[in-house]
């Protein structure tokens, strides 16, 4: 799953540095991720795993890093499991 | 009825506002203005040492600056476009007849290069950067403007074309900040000195769709947008009058301004719904401004 995000953080991200120089808990905010890449980000991720994020999930926290990412996507995925 | 439609009706009744057959899009009595103007001087009286320069421009903007704002990004449902006629002797005939039959002559109309105003202070950034680096002191502003926003209803506190005024501080992070303080402690003191009970809460601004909604909650996570709220039509819903906001470095980034030492300026504005807050005061002092409390005339008119 990260090596999927990786490639959507480096298409849709918009960061001065190449993306494989990022840890997976590096803040992407911090490398230099603006508030609308963020947003360009979280719908290329919506259509790359095919999920809606519900809207207590559209904040700063869920995109924060790459584990923070798929730690996201995997919450809204388990639940659609159960579901 | 509804409590808004009954404010309304009777700011009507009372020659307040004057119905234009468009929500949002009303006139106003010399009564409305004369509070208007009396609050702005109250705004100078708490503003004016601080040294700002006045600028005042024209409800409509120039479009490349509008497009370059990135406000249809975040705001495409608010904006108005000015558009024009452009067309020869032969487009002007079927111009007219169009009009006659009723159809829709609109859509031949062209784009101008005028954009209504959004907010007073869109104008400034590119004003501002033309001129070069900032003075070492920063930069401070002192705006007004009517305001256009295409969100036609029957709140009188929600007009499409109403004026606000706006300090707008450029400088560092710090510099900047500690202006938004100042004006969220002067705000208070300002609404207290002519009886009216406010708070103050963090705040979004009505960013579209999806997509707007992680913008409004990256917004409020970050502290970026205090309103002052008072009750206009609503004990439980109510208006904000001021608004006061950090930009952080996004504008000054998109503009290139620049402070004296080259680093990317900050910026933060504070604005006052002008409209609102006379709205505020005849809804909470009466209609008839003889009638209000005489420390409240006095604050206003001296």
């Amino acid at each position: 799953m990260n090596e999927t995000i990786r490639g959507l953080v480096t298409k849709f991200g918009g960061l001065p540095v190449a993306v494989d120089q990022i840890a997976d808990d590096a803040d992407l905010y911090s490398a230099g991720l603006s508030s609308f890449a963020s947003v360009q980000l979280m719908l290329g991720l919506e259509d790359a795993f095919d999920v809606e994020f519900p809207d207590t999930l559209l904040n700063r926290k869920s995109f924060s890093s790459i584990n923070a990412i798929a730690a996201t996507l995997t919450q809204i995925l388990d639940k659609r499991d159960v579901a | 009825m509804d409590m808004q439609v009954s404010f309304l009706d009777r700011l009507f009744e009372a020659g307040l506002l004057i119905d234009t057959g468009v929500e949002g899009l009303y006139g106003r009595s010399g009564q409305f203005e004369d509070v208007i103007a009396a609050f702005e001087r109250l705004i100078d009286r708490f503003g004016g040492a601080d040294g700002a320069e006045a600028i005042r421009f024209p409800p409509g903007m120039n479009r490349a600056y509008f497009e370059k704002s990135g406000y249809m990004k975040s705001f495409p449902q608010l904006a108005g476009t000015v558009h024009s006629f452009c067309g020869c002797e032969l487009d002007h005939v079927s111009l007219m007849k169009c009009m006659d039959e009723g159809g829709d002559w609109t859509g031949e109309q062209k784009a101008t290069d005028i954009v209504l105003t959004p907010a007073a202070c869109y104008p400034l950034y590119p004003t501002v950067a033309k001129r070069g680096r900032l003075p070492a002191e920063g930069g401070l502003y002192d705006l007004q403007s009517y305001c256009f926003r295409h969100e036609p209803s029957t709140d009188p506190a929600r007009q499409q074309l109403f004026r606000m005024r706006e300090y707008v501080c450029m400088g560092t992070q710090d510099h900047v900040t500690d202006f938004r303080q100042r004006w969220m402690d002067r705000g208070v003191q300002m609404m207290d000195a002519v009886g009216l009970t406010v708070e103050i809460d963090v705040a979004n601004d009505p960013f579209f769709g999806r997509a707007g909604r992680m913008l409004a909650n990256n917004q409020r996570d970050q502290n970026l947008k205090f309103e002052l709220l008072i009750p206009v039509t609503s004990a439980a819903k109510p208006t904000a009058c001021m608004s006061f906001n950090y930009h952080q470095d996004a504008f000054g980034t998109k503009w290139g301004l620049e402070l004296e030492d080259g680093s990317t300026a900050h910026t933060a504005c504070v604005g006052f719904g002008l409209e609102r807050i006379a709205l505020a005061l005849f809804a909470h002092h009466g209609l008839d401004v003889k009638d209000w409390p005489a420390h409240v005339r006095k604050a206003l008119w001296g």
